[in-house]
């Protein structure tokens, strides 16, 4: 009797370690597969954020060549009037295929010039001119000078082709490579920072090509977003939040905006093209149409953050402002809304920085082009980063691929810091009850 | 802080809608097709560069996309120049003409190749119009009769092919690109066969410009940057693009011949590669004068420092046309001459 109790006893005891061992076995298994899920994502990032760098960190580095440029009055200026009309229309490329020359092949024939003109940009030229237009003392003078190689002799000095002579896909003949070499033992090459990456609007010589003009784009862009959308979203939060009655009607708009919030970005981009081109007769390519239709999509994210935001103040403050005789603007204006704003300001920056990324909508408002000049003001012709970036990895020449990848770094770190500002803005102004 | 906000915005946009009203443009707007792009970019950097006008804004809208634009108005809303890798259709031309774009002038810019690449690391492909035909046409001919394409691999096509599956990654139907590929390729090599000419125009056409909806034709719609990378992760995979592109890509991707011929820039020019085709742009002569730069920017484009045989558009990879039509299209371009359909 006592064994077949204890029996039992032992069996019960079995069945509960058993069943004890299965949940712990399922919890460590559930908590195995949410980390290996982080793990996994972390991977592909990295794998990610990995090629990009790889890739693109050659492109913020330029290659120089040293020239020695004999600046010919004959050539520059052969009447000596020093008349800046003759100053800025003289052939400098002339000088630059000169010092090539007198450099490394004195008896050069027309196809060797061609040859030797190849390894430099034809932005050179333009950094002679430059120099002289600035100090027309310099003609007559000799100086070495530090010169933007071309992408062809680039890619071969970074390693992104094969330097072999004649292998597929190097640009550059046995003859030019010889010259690279023979340059390259006199210490008259060199790899510096690519300001010009920086500075510079799209080109289509990728050595030449920058960003500024799609970051001002993106600026110009971003500020009528911010102009439009913020007071708006605010205003509707507002008013949706603390002063509309609870009916069918209102109830309609939530629904509808919480729907827009969801609605694809393209769309947004063919209402642009119906509305602000077509009927208002905007500008095409121009900032100010991008900033109308960013703010567009913007607005749902606004506005649903903001009616959180306002959500969370508790009603003993509005009680209590009440009880003090403000009225419900003086409530709203003095007391909730300031409390809200870190809130409202947080969903305000993570709608801009989706708009930052955006480049579906602006493809239908003519924002995907070619645009070389810097935008002066938010109606002239621009693109943004997102599409500059879209644009260089479209185009043929190799040396685009590393500018591609340093536009996306360029990209991100915007976006990582504007993220950043919505984090720090939370943690330092938001109050919990 | 709201109101004051408010009333900024409130006067921003009214300065930006003042402002907008005042301002007509001045700046060349070009449109359209995403091979000639590269060397209208080309131009219209040169062409900003001399100083003395606004760079010129280029979108790449596709051909088709190009067209629809440009013949859509005259005004300032409207493209200037539109480019083209194929001719003007008669109900585009028509199109324009009924929203009173009337005088076009019709500038042939040089040449491109169409041609059939694969990664460097695949087999070599030897091709013929007619085995592309074979591989990538929805219907083919079986016992004299149309049916769905039963091919599934290369050597089913023809036994000198790899035993490899049949994967083309082609243009989509907005490209330029495809619209050569069709009257190109497709047409010539299927309306060759007795049984497809005794059809009627219009079953003739439908069986012989559709492409297989299997799966063996894959359409890409972005650019040729896409189809690259499509091609060089999976070897055997074939892909359509241009000429230009190959040229500036040729470690990374290699042309199969076609017709027993070899891509390059002389059998291109000279005819001898089979599946080559003229690029054209188009201009709107009732905005010259009233946008301006665009006899400027004719003349730079037409010049022989740009487009010709040692250009620096052929450093773009364009490919010149011989010198008798280049003076020919120069002076029509320069004395606006009207197109005629």
């Amino acid at each position: 009797m006592t064994e077949m109790i204890q029996t039992t006893a032992t069996r019960t005891a079995e069945t509960v370690a058993a069943r004890l061992n299965r949940r712990y076995t399922a919890e460590r298994r559930f908590r195995a597969l949410g980390l290996g899920a982080i793990l996994l994502s972390v991977g592909f990032l990295a794998v990610l954020l990995g090629s990009i760098v790889d890739k693109g960190w050659t492109g913020f580095l330029q290659t120089q060549i040293a020239v020695e440029i004999a600046f010919d009055p004959q050539v520059i200026d052969p009447e000596g009037t020093r008349d800046p009309a003759t100053l800025d229309t003289a052939d400098y490329a002339a000088l630059v295929r000169a010092g090539m020359a007198a450099r490394l092949s004195p008896e050069a024939d027309r196809a060797t010039r061609r040859d030797l003109s190849a390894l430099v940009s034809t932005m050179a030229a333009d950094q002679l001119r430059a120099m002289v237009t600035a100090d027309p003392a310099l003609i007559g003078s000799r100086a070495t000078l530090w010169l933007l190689a071309s992408d062809k002799l680039d890619m071969v000095v970074k390693g992104q082709v094969p330097r072999q002579v004649g292998a597929a896909g190097n640009a550059l003949n046995d003859r030019q490579l010889g010259w690279l070499a023979d340059l390259e033992q006199a210490h008259q090459t060199r790899k510096t920072f690519n300001t010009t990456f920086f500075t510079a609007g799209d080109s289509r010589a990728p050595e030449q090509a920058g960003i500024w003009g799609a970051v001002v784009g993106s600026f110009f862009s971003l500020a009528i977003t911010l102009l439009v959308s913020f007071p708006l979203g605010v205003a509707t939060a507002v008013y949706l939040e603390e002063f509309a009655p609870i009916n069918r009607w209102t109830n309609l708009i939530e629904v509808n905006i919480n729907n827009l919030a969801a609605v694809p970005s393209v769309v947004f981009g063919l209402l642009g093209l119906a509305v602000f081109l077509n009927v208002f007769h905007m500008p095409r390519s121009a900032p100010l149409v991008g900033g109308l239709v960013l703010a567009l999509i913007c607005l749902p994210t606004i506005i649903i953050a903001g009616r959180a935001a306002l959500k969370a103040v508790p009603p003993s403050i509005r009680q209590a402002a009440a009880g003090l005789g403000a009225s419900p603007l003086q409530i709203v204006a003095h007391h909730v809304l300031p409390l809200a704003m870190p809130g409202m300001l947080t969903g305000t920056i993570l709608g801009m920085a989706r708009a930052l990324g955006e480049t579906a909508p602006l493809l239908m408002i003519g924002m995907v082009a070619f645009i070389v000049d810097i935008p002066k003001s938010p109606l002239d012709p621009s693109a943004v980063l997102p599409v500059q970036i879209y644009l260089w990895a479209g185009s043929p020449e190799r040396a685009f691929v590393e500018k591609t990848s340093a536009a996306i770094m360029v990209l991100l770190l915007f976006l990582v810091s504007m993220n950043m500002v919505a984090i720090v803005l939370r943690k330092k102004f938001e109050r919990r009850w | 802080m709201i109101r004051k906000t408010l009333a900024v915005a409130a006067v921003a946009v009214a300065a930006i809608a003042v402002t907008d009203a005042a301002q007509a443009r001045d700046q060349i707007r070009i449109v359209g097709s995403s091979t000639v792009y590269p060397f209208s970019t080309a131009v219209a950097e040169q062409f900003g560069k001399a100083g003395k006008f606004k760079t010129p804004v280029v979108e790449s809208t596709g051909t088709g996309g190009g067209m629809r634009l440009f013949c859509s108005g005259v005004g300032e809303n409207f493209p200037d120049i539109t480019n083209a890798s194929r001719r003007i259709t008669a109900s585009e031309f028509e199109n324009c003409t009924k929203n009173g774009v009337t005088g076009i002038t019709e500038v042939v810019v040089g040449f491109d190749g169409i041609v059939f690449i694969n990664a460097k690391s695949g087999p070599k492909f030897a091709l013929t119009r007619e085995q592309m035909y074979k591989a990538t046409a929805k219907e083919v001919l079986v016992g004299g009769k149309l049916t769905a394409n039963p091919y599934k691999l290369w050597n089913d096509v023809d036994p000198a092919l790899p035993k490899e599956p049949i994967l083309v990654y082609g243009p989509a139907p907005n490209h330029g690109t495809r619209d050569a590929y069709v009257e190109l390729v497709l047409d010539p090599a299927c309306e060759k066969q007795p049984e497809i000419k005794a059809l009627d125009k219009d079953t003739r056409k439908k069986a012989c410009q559709t492409v297989r909806e299997d799966g063996a034709w894959v359409e890409v719609s972005e650019n040729y940057t896409v189809i690259q990378q499509k091609i060089t992760s999976n070897p055997a995979a074939v892909g359509v693009i241009t000429f230009s592109y190959l040229d500036q890509n040729a470690d990374k991707i290699q042309a199969a011949t076609v017709d027993g011929k070899t891509a390059s820039f002389d059998s291109i020019a000279n005819g001898s590669y089979p599946v080559s085709r003229p690029l054209f742009f188009y201009v709107k002569k009732q905005h010259v004068g009233m946008i301006p730069g665009i006899k400027e920017y004719l003349a730079e484009f037409t010049a022989d420092k740009a487009w010709g045989k040692e250009g620096y558009l052929a450093d773009k990879g364009l490919i010149a046309s011989p010198d008798a039509q280049r003076k020919e299209q120069a002076a029509n371009a320069k004395a606006l001459g009207d197109m005629k359909m």
